[in-house]
């Protein structure tokens, strides 16, 4: 296997909320422009590991981290602009957000942090991005709608459509589909095979099969630790395997 | 014969029922009667005095005759400097409180200097007022020490009523801003205050009435009993309605009857009128969610 | 191995950018330290209220007060060019008399009216009452007193036939209604903090409406109920116009409730005009304002403390 250079390099990774471990000494690395898909039952700190990747410990008093993660080579408890790291790191949660201000607001919100003012300019990115994010034959005629009353699934891809507006080098979604139909959520995977090629993407997903479809190499979570990490198909089919992983995408428990 | 026809002791419960809960209504009721009939009073009694001439002209005859245009205008003076000085802090004090304050002892000392500037009687603060205002930093009696102790005293009511305005944006909103790189002041400015800027419209709207019927705080610090002419700038003396009603009622001989009552009205409805549209402003805003 | 890359990125735009802090960093902090000032303010101004009452009243506190005398005679004659004297027993049984029947007034009053408008009223006729009683809580104490001065007192004199009606009874209902609007609103958060599922669990044992709200609401309410009573305490004991105007002013024990009598709030706001600074007078005012913000601040720690539960943090 040819060593690509890792986009991101986390190393024994601990989270806590409280005295509860919701991550349990973690390492792995991300490659530059792969999906990485991570696979694992409610609870077993897949969402954890995303969160400590934005630092949202920040966010939550009660969220503690221990461990080494680099991004781009650094370590990201050193750098000295925690919003440059967010720019740089896009991220979809399941409980979507449409923030109350217009849909296009919504999509232009972080391009107008970056300091881009010019409606122009700020019109191609809120179409594109509302494209890829599978919406903007939707909401095309009502961009002043407010965000924060679309439905529960266009709200999801809003909130896609965001991440992407930020030009993110890394996309970390986190069971985006929970709120969309199968026939969005099929386009949208479509949408992240093409942006393999611009950034690297984490997919954390309760459907095993989507982390097959999508994913280059996937990682199994299950309590807390990693259990491995491989090649999607070696995963799924390979000799190499875990019990527990073996048992967990045939579906015996979770 | 169902299992939910209704025995004696259903009967029996229902009257207790009935009885306990008109027995609570007759006392909201008795807390309300007694107000609503001093205002009919105070508007029977205070109507012969009003008119155009009674706001627009001094007061003359030593305060016997005339009207009340200077102590109204003082009022707006007093009221308008005292927003100034508090508007910005209480705004800020409650920024601090709902976006940055961590959970510590520093935050709970706070707090709980806000419930006690709320507690403290307004006579000591008219004793701070003299005591800070007028004499160590040497404002002497005037708009400004009057207003300074006012704003002290209202803040409370800023950052109380911010507070919560603010901390009625979810929480997920931040977050979600927060995620795209938004520092906490972008977030708060682009996302959560104009979310909020109504409800604390709405704690601003109440301070003014507070603040224009406040009586003991001003009384020593920058409210004249009487006085011919406007004032000129912040360091002037002023009339104010609430001391002019307290000095025509008790200090001056003999007031025509309907005098005091006149300006008690036109006090009185400038602080309900001011309370109502507080209260409607909030009404319209509940039924205007924006998520 | 991380370190091996990190020496690759460091010369990286990205690298860069994540420790390049912009415009945007630096307004964040410096509205971070604004916003921090104006949250310590309120200490300052607390404390600022304390420093600057007691700055005029030391002077008298540390030269010719008598404690004693300050809290145990009933003379007070600050006037007295001969042999002023300066006890405040008469002012504090009249603060005490005033509030005291104040509360007798407020306290049923204000918890009825809060049982009913969080527990049986329903919709319009709730949101209606709530409006009506913040409408009472906003008109001004000077209004009050003169209600008391023009409405009251001549309703006193004919009613009970007595020949003054500025008194411990005027003062008193006056400062009764003037504190109930407010301590219902304390008490209806009260009662609306109490989570409904205490209501259902007992209705689904067939308790009757009523039954709840004895057994169940006002038990669970209490501490905050207690609170409401202590912030109206608070509130009678504090207010000045009203009482100065309603209260007969007059030096007094009160032996019923048709005396005249003279509270301390009222003493500082009736004489402090007449004083010269520096003078004891002055002073003693100002330690009369000492004592005030002690007692409420006192007053006003008790109700946090009951409402937040002793042991909980």
């Amino acid at each position: 296997m040819v060593e690509a250079s890792p986009k991101l390099s986390v190393r024994d990774l601990t989270v806590r909320y409280g005295d509860k471990t919701a991550l349990d000494a973690v390492s792995l690395d991300v490659l530059t422009n792969e999906i990485l898909g991570i696979i694992g039952p409610a609870n077993s700190g897949k969402t954890s590991f995303l969160r400590a990747l934005n630092r949202m410990e920040e966010f939550d008093p009660n969220m503690t981290v221990q461990g080494d993660i680099f991004f781009e080579g650094q370590n990201i408890t050193a750098i000295r602009n925690v919003y440059a790291l967010r720019r740089k790191v896009g991220v979809v949660f399941p409980l979507p957000v449409g923030l109350p201000m217009s849909v296009y607001d919504n999509v232009a919100f972080a391009p107008r942090l970056a300091g881009i003012r010019k409606r122009a300019e700020l019109d191609v990115i809120v179409e594109r991005c509302l494209t890829r994010a599978a919406l903007w034959d939707e909401v095309k005629d009502r961009l002043d709608a407010l965000g924060s009353l679309l439905s529960g699934g266009q709200q999801q891809r809003l909130t896609i459509a965001r991440a992407l507006s930020q030009n993110p080098e890394l996309l970390l979604l986190d069971e985006f589909s929970i709120a969309v139909d199968p026939v969005t959520t099929m386009r949208i995977e479509d949408v992240l095979k093409e942006l393999k090629h611009e950034i690297t993407i984490v997919l954390v997903t309760n459907l095993v099969q989507q982390a097959r479809r999508l994913a280059d190499r996937t990682a199994f979570f299950l309590q807390s630790e990693l259990v491995e990490i491989a090649e999607t198909e070696e995963l799924f089919t390979g000799t190499v395997q875990d019990q527990r992983t073996r048992d967990y995408v045939e579906g015996r428990f979770g | 014969m169902s299992m939910f026809a209704r025995t004696p002791l259903d009967q029996h419960n229902r009257r207790i029922e009935w009885l306990v809960k008109t027995l609570f209504l007759m006392m909201t009721v008795l807390l309300i009667i007694p107000v609503a009939l001093i205002m009919s009073i105070l508007i029977y009694r205070g109507a012969p005095a009003l008119s155009l001439e009674f706001l627009t002209q001094v007061p003359t005859n030593g305060m016997t005759a005339g009207g009340i245009m200077t102590a109204l205008v003082g009022t707006i003076w007093i009221v308008t400097v005292a927003l100034i000085a508090s508007v910005p802090i209480g705004v800020a004090a409650a920024v601090y409180l709902s976006e940055y304050a961590p959970d510590n002892w520093l935050t709970r000392a706070i707090n709980l200097a806000i419930i006690n500037l709320a507690g403290v009687p307004s006579i000591v603060h008219a004793l701070f007022g003299l005591g800070a205002f007028v004499v160590f930093f040497g404002f002497g009696r005037s708009i400004l020490a009057a207003s300074l102790t006012l704003a002290v005293m209202t803040l409370p009511v800023v950052i109380v009523s911010t507070r919560e305005s603010l901390q009625a944006v979810p929480h997920a909103f931040r977050e979600a801003c927060w995620n795209m790189g938004a520092t906490r002041w972008q977030t708060i400015w682009r996302v959560v205050l104009p979310n909020s800027i109504s409800g604390i419209l709405t704690g601003v709207i109440l301070e003014v009435s507070r603040t224009a019927g406040e009586t003991a705080p001003i009384m020593f610090t920058g409210a004249a009993a009487f006085l011919p002419f406007l004032p000129q700038g912040v360091l002037d003396q002023t009339m104010a309605m609430s001391l002019h009603l307290y000095v025509v009622a008790t200090q001056v001989p003999n007031v025509p009857e309907a005098l005091p009552f006149g300006v008690a009205l036109v006090l009185i409805s400038m602080v309900l009128v001011m309370n109502a549209m507080s209260i409607a402003f909030r009404v319209y805003l509940r039924n205007k969610r924006k998520w | 191995m991380p370190a091996d890359v990190q020496t690759d990125a460091r010369s990286s735009g990205i690298a860069h950018d994540l420790n390049t802090r912009g415009r945007a960093w630096y307004i964040d902090r410096a509205v971070s330290v604004g916003v921090f000032v104006g949250g310590v303010s309120a200490i300052v101004f607390i404390v600022g209220i304390f420093v600057f009452v007691t700055r005029e009243g030391l002077d008298f506190v540390i030269g010719p007060m008598d404690a004693k005398e300050f809290f145990t005679s009933i003379n007070w004659r600050p006037t007295s060019e001969r042999n002023p004297t300066y006890g405040i027993l008469a002012l504090m049984a009249g603060t005490a008399s005033v509030t005291g029947l104040a509360m007798l007034v407020a306290v049923p009053f204000s918890l009825g009216a809060a049982i009913y408008i969080a527990e049986f009223a329903s919709g319009k006729m709730r949101e209606s009452l709530k409006v009506l009683v913040e409408l009472l809580a906003a008109i001004p104490s000077v209004v009050w007193g003169f209600v008391g001065m023009t409405i009251m007192n001549p309703l006193i004199i004919e009613f009970f036939d007595v020949a003054v009606g500025l008194s411990v009874l005027n003062a008193g209902v006056i400062l009764g209604l003037m504190a109930a609007p407010i301590m219902t609103t304390i008490a209806e958060d009260a009662l609306k903090a109490v989570p409904d599922s205490y209501r259902e669990a007992a209705e689904a044992m067939g308790a009757t409406r009523w039954q709840v709200v004895f057994k169940v609401v006002l038990p669970a309410a209490k501490s905050g109920l207690m609170a409401s009573v202590l912030l109206g305490v608070g509130r009678g004991f504090g207010e000045t116009m009203a009482v100065l105007m309603a209260s007969g002013h007059a030096i007094n024990l009160p032996t019923s409730p048709f005396d005249s009598v003279r509270a301390l709030t009222a003493t500082i706001a009736a004489e402090l005009g007449d004083t010269a600074r520096g003078s004891d007078h002055y002073g003693v005012l100002f330690t009369l304002g000492i004592f005030l913000f002690v007692v409420t601040f006192i007053i006003n720690l008790t109700a946090d403390i009951v409402v937040k539960g002793v042991g909980r943090k």
